[in-house]
């Protein structure tokens, strides 16, 4: 972690004052406080997420932003309106997935929650084994991007899915007959229970040799 | 004298091939001798021509050895030429274009005889300057064959004098263009060989087979005459520049082996004109987010690395000149302080050359690359100081004070130069809307004033042009035309990469021409310099080991070094001639050596090859996906985004001395704008050449679904894809268990048609224009998303309101064979002609594949057609309806809208009531 000159920042007072203790005492590693405090989302996020803070005003920073009517949460539409989104042939499912069903806004935590995926893994690891996983572990993130996949929710990804995220990613001169036997070949080739769709276990089977952390990580929030 | 040259190649061509060249070729060259060269105008007689030319070059005395040796390579090519009837009736230039049938090896004897022969039409001319008396006799051929004096009227007069300089310039860039041509990249190579490797899988379909051959054929026919291999082998580990060297080592000692003084790299020429397009395109095409985000670091290595690189090189070398004491006492401390500022500064053009070759991890690239450029200001600051001190003689504390000072202004001055004539250049581009012709030249001619301007007070002028390149961008960019940028564009592509060809080649003739004066010491001393200063570059920032490396290995030295030790006084520096040899010997060891090693290096080392074996469809797939999901989540984090002055200032821009600069900048941005950026006139074509396109695209599409397999090569997946396709259905449904060869083929298509992610950071090359991503990406977003939504909609449709269709084709396919069969269209009335659509917007014709329908679409005509022809007209409604509804921005809504309008000529209202029946 960086050390970073908090000051300039423009982070809320309060916040600002609380990440400051958080991290002079460190008490990072302590249990989350489950009282109800005004501030518990930030210590949750210092601490289940173990973002630095310099991250965090920054993730703060860009989530005011994107919030442009000042609402303290975000809308499907302020995500819209990132341009390189919008041309990303899966945008929708990122977008998708910062809202959990049912929902129509998301907040700065799980804003937080959502982007702590795609940390970098710890290069040393805390060996407690008790603490719960953390949320970038290798597992944690292929369930991630499995729920992408997963449009329906029914914990598979079925041959629609499959389908549907193809014919997002691939060209267009690619016709529906090969895509069907795209689709077919891939369910054929991950499927080992023979149901025609890709459980997690599948899933996380086909993608053994693919360095997931490398894949999913961006690199400011090392 | 250029008569003279050609009347030489002429005569060397002659002989050689006497024996086999058929008569009408011999006429041709007869005929182009005589045409080309008054003096043989009078002989007759083909066997004579060897004598003529031979006492005819006895006057000029440098060309008789040169001829005999001359005389035997090409003839001996042409002679080959020759037998294999290459020349028949042609000329040589057409030869080249049109040997498809030849094998490679023919190609390549084709092209060495040319450049041969390029070579020698240029060497002679200069040759000639070291010879004034008889080039003055010499010239008027009046004066020296009595005979044509009689000639009432000169219908043929010859005066080369006239057009020498600039003949000559303009060989010596054909020369680097050819090379150019010649040299294959390795990244090229193995696509090449991939498409012609593609019709493999397909063995089992002969029909199939056959098509794609022809596919492929054509494909090879097309492809390969363009990019012949001049050396097919080497280019795959010989950097360009280095074989640019040889190349220019060879001509250099050819010229001398002919006696004559080699024309020298003067560092006027380097300076003033060769140098400033490479650098400009290197600012214009600054990948300015990299560049500011490690900013830090590239500072680091530019000023404190290169301080440390001089004085510790400049110490060892004085030190290395002490101990010894072979002849080399006389040298005093500030000379080798010179000789280590000089050889310290990493040249941007054989960095960039080699690096990008490479195609190493774009950090790295970037991190060189804004080394080599900021470091000059470095270096040539060191320069001028140490050159003050030596002639001065003694240093005060002062002296090296005001060192420091001069410094900044050096490099602050020539930032602050650069971005005047930037802003100013964004300011005319304000006003040029009504000559969109001349637009293009303000950038080059105000980027080259703010170099000349810096130069004037010895200020950095590279600073000075990358200043000015990268503040005029984003606004001349908003404010001229599309055409125009992209003239921007390809000229500065153009210029630089000719002037580095150039550069390259003049070293390498500039070395080839002196005398070889290595001593072997020397030699040895200065190789064990460049090697710890290779080392000692090595410096703390936070980076692996290996990638310090590379960027240690990567620093190159180049021409700069060797035009600023050109520039040297000599009543000051006795040393000056040893120097000379030095600066090549670093110079040709860092260009060979690590050039040629830096590619097996960063094999070997860092960059992990990805391993293309054996690779499940799975992974593929979702290795794809997962590339998506992460650019997806960086925008979301706008890690790239716009507000990137914000987000990146908590890390390495806090070091940066223009902080506060840049903060202005963004807070006064829309003033700024406001003042530089004319509204949003010119939006509009822009937005019309994008519209074009994508409509362009649909057509093109509309007719390659319809299985027409004629398409131009510019596609070749496309090509392959249509061919493989019909086997493909018809095995598909039969056997859910596919054989190997059918897995290989659905991972090809996946290899080729996944839609590549943008680049993390936007790379560049300066050999090719890297496609933009907000031009390109967005158009085929938009394309594909229309098309996705369209075939949802189709297939909406036969559901709901369908007659029962006989085939049981699936949507795409129907639609296809609807809009292109040619059958179907031949019936309809179709307009031709193109109506005189609202002024001056351009329209499209796509000329359908196959040729017995000469009509062309008129995409725009479309609109128009009547509603009797629905099935025709309605696919491309229903896109247009979609691409207007579902515009993904709200912001695209208004334009297109606006756009469709003033596109369709009956008026919006008639559109609209077209379209409804497709509404949902």
């Amino acid at each position: 972690m960086r050390c970073f000159d908090v000051t300039r920042r423009s982070v809320p007072a309060s916040l600002m004052k609380l990440y400051k203790s958080v991290i002079l005492n460190k008490q990072i590693h302590q249990p989350p406080m489950l009282i109800e405090h005004k501030h518990t989302h930030a210590v949750n996020i210092l601490q289940l997420f173990t973002i630095s803070t310099a991250h965090i005003i920054r993730l703060h920073d860009r989530f005011k932003e994107l919030d442009t009517e000042r609402r303290g949460y975000l809308c499907p539409q302020d995500f819209g309106a990132i341009k390189g989104l919008a041309i990303n042939p899966i945008g929708d499912r990122i977008i998708g997935a910062f809202f959990s069903p049912g929902r129509e806004t998301v907040d700065f935590y799980t804003f937080v929650k959502i982007l702590a995926h795609f940390r970098p893994a710890d290069n040393i690891r805390p060996k407690e084994s008790s603490s719960p996983e953390p949320i970038n572990s290798r597992t944690n993130k292929l369930k991630f991007v499995f729920q992408m996949y997963d449009l329906d929710k029914d914990g598979k990804i079925s041959r629609i899915d499959l389908l549907k995220a193809l014919r997002g990613m691939l060209e267009m001169q690619v016709t529906e007959e090969q895509l069907d036997s795209i689709v077919d070949r891939t369910i054929q080739e991950a499927d080992l229970d023979g149901d025609d769709a890709i459980s997690f276990e599948e899933f996380r089977k086909s993608l053994e040799k693919v360095n997931i952390d490398h894949k999913m990580s961006i690199r400011f929030l090392r | 004298m250029w008569g003279d040259a050609v009347e030489i190649a002429a005569v060397v061509m002659v002989p050689g091939s006497q024996a086999r060249l058929d008569s009408g070729f011999m006429e041709t060259s007869v005929l182009t001798s005589i045409l080309c060269s008054p003096t043989l105008a009078s002989s007759q007689q083909q066997s004579h021509f060897r004598d003529r030319g031979g006492s005819h070059c006895g006057r000029g005395s440098c060309w008789q050895g040169f001829i005999c040796v001359a005389a035997h390579i090409p003839a001996r090519i042409s002679g080959f030429l020759a037998q294999n009837q290459l020349a028949h009736r042609t000329t040589w230039s057409d030869n080249i274009v049109s040997g498809h049938q030849t094998s490679i090896m023919d190609r390549l004897k084709c092209t060495t005889f040319i450049l041969f022969l390029m070579l020698v039409a240029s060497l002679l001319p200069l040759g000639g300057h070291a010879s004034p008396p008889e080039m003055g006799t010499g010239n008027g051929d009046t004066g020296h064959k009595p005979n044509y004096t009689k000639k009432a009227f000169p219908v043929l007069s010859f005066d080369y004098k006239n057009v020498r300089i600039p003949f000559e310039i303009s060989l010596w860039v054909l020369l680097a263009s050819l090379m150019k041509l010649g040299y294959v990249p390795p990244c090229q190579q193995p696509m090449a060989l991939n498409n012609s490797l593609s019709p493999r899988g397909v063995g089992q379909c002969p029909e199939a087979s056959v098509k794609l051959k022809k596919a492929s054929d054509t494909q090879r026919l097309l492809t390969v005459p363009l990019r012949f291999h001049l050396i097919p082998r080497v280019s795959n580990i010989v950097p360009e520049s280095c074989l640019l060297i040889v190349v220019g080592l060879l001509i250099g000692g050819l010229i001398k082996f002919v006696g004559e003084d080699p024309p020298v790299l003067s560092s006027k020429l380097f300076f003033f004109y060769l140098l400033p397009p490479i650098i400009l395109d290197a600012g214009y095409f600054l990948p300015m987010r990299p560049f500011t985000e490690n900013l830090g670091t590239i500072l680091m290595f530019a000023v404190v690395g290169t301080l440390w690189n001089a004085f510790f090189i400049g110490g060892v070398l004085y030190g290395v000149c002490q101990l010894k004491g072979v002849n080399l006492e006389n040298m005093d401390l500030l000379s080798c302080l010179l000789f280590g500022s000089v050889v310290s500064a990493v040249d941007p053009v054989a960095v960039l050359a080699v690096f990008e070759e490479i195609h190493i991890n774009e950090l790295l690239h970037i991190l060189v690359f804004g080394e080599s450029l900021l470091n000059d200001a470095v270096t040539v600051v060191l320069y001028h100081l140490f050159e003050e001190f030596s002639s001065v003689g003694s240093i005060t504390v002062t002296d090296v004070f005001l060192g420091i000072v001069c410094f900044l202004v050096v490099s602050f001055g020539g930032i602050m130069v650069g971005a005047i004539y930037g802003i100013l250049a964004a300011f005319t581009s304000r006003f040029t809307s009504h000559t969109r012709v001349i637009e293009p030249l303000f950038v080059f001619v105000y980027s080259y004033l703010a170099y000349l301007s810096a130069e004037v007070f010895h200020l950095s002028g590279i600073m000075a042009l990358i200043a000015c390149g990268a503040v005029t961008r984003p606004y001349v960019e908003a404010n001229i035309s599309h055409k125009s940028h992209t003239t921007i564009k390809y000229f500065l592509k153009m210029w630089s990469s000719v002037s580095e060809t150039l550069i390259f080649i003049f070293l390498g003739v500039s070395t080839g021409g002196r005398r070889a004066q290595l001593e072997l010491d020397l030699c040895d001393l200065y190789g064990v310099i460049g090697l710890t200063l290779v080392i000692n570059k090595f410096r703390i920032v936070k980076l692996t080991t290996k990638d310090q490396f590379i960027i240690a290995y990567g620093g190159l030295r180049g021409a700069i070094a060797f035009s600023l030790i050109y520039l040297l006084d000599k009543d000051h520096f006795a040393m000056k001639e040893m120097f000379l040899t030095a600066i090549i010997t670093v110079i040709f060891f860092t260009v060979f050596v690590q050039g040629m090693t830096i590619r097996p290096l960063v094999d070997l080392l860092a960059v992990k090859k990805k391993q293309e074996t054996k690779r499940s469809i799975n992974e593929e797939i979702h290795t794809q996906f997962l590339d998506h999901l992460l650019t997806g989540i960086e925008d979301i984090c706008g890690h790239y985004g716009h507000h990137h002055w914000k987000d990146n200032s908590s890390d390495q821009i806090k070091a940066h001395p223009f902080l506060p600069l840049f903060r202005l900048n963004r807070f006064n941005k829309k003033y700024v704008k406001k003042c530089l950026i004319v509204g949003e006139r010119s939006k509009e074509p822009q937005l019309i050449a994008f519209y074009h396109k994508m409509e362009f695209k649909q057509a093109i599409e509309l007719v390659e679904s319809g299985g027409a397999s004629k398409l131009p090569s510019a596609m070749p997946s496309t090509v392959s894809m249509q061919n493989i396709q019909p086997k493909k259905v018809s095995q598909d449904r039969a056997l859910p268990q596919v054989s190997k060869a059918r897995e290989e083929e659905i991972r090809k298509i996946l290899r080729t048609n996944l839609q590549k992610t943008r680049l993390r950071l936007r790379s560049y090359n300066r050999h090719t224009l890297v496609a933009d991503p907000d031009d390109d990406g967005w158009d085929d977003f938009l394309i594909k998303r229309n098309r996705i939504k369209d075939l949802d909609k189709m297939s909406h449709m036969t559901h709901h309101l369908t007659v029962p269709a006989p085939p049981p084709d699936s949507p795409t396919i129907a639609r296809a064979r609807l809009s292109s069969d040619p059958q179907a269209w031949g019936n309809k009335p179709v307009i031709e002609d193109i109506k005189p659509v609202t002024g001056g917007i351009p329209t499209i014709k796509v000329e359908l594949a196959s040729p017995q329908s000469p009509e062309s679409v008129c995409v725009v005509d479309e609109f128009k057609k009547d509603s009797n022809e629905q099935e025709d007209g309605l696919v491309m409604k229903a896109m247009s309806l979609v691409s207007k509804k579902d515009g993904t921005g709200e912001d695209d809504i208004e334009p297109q809208q606006r756009l469709q309008r003033c596109l369709s000529d009956p008026g919006p209202s008639a559109e609209e009531e077209e379209d409804e029946p497709f509404l949902p």
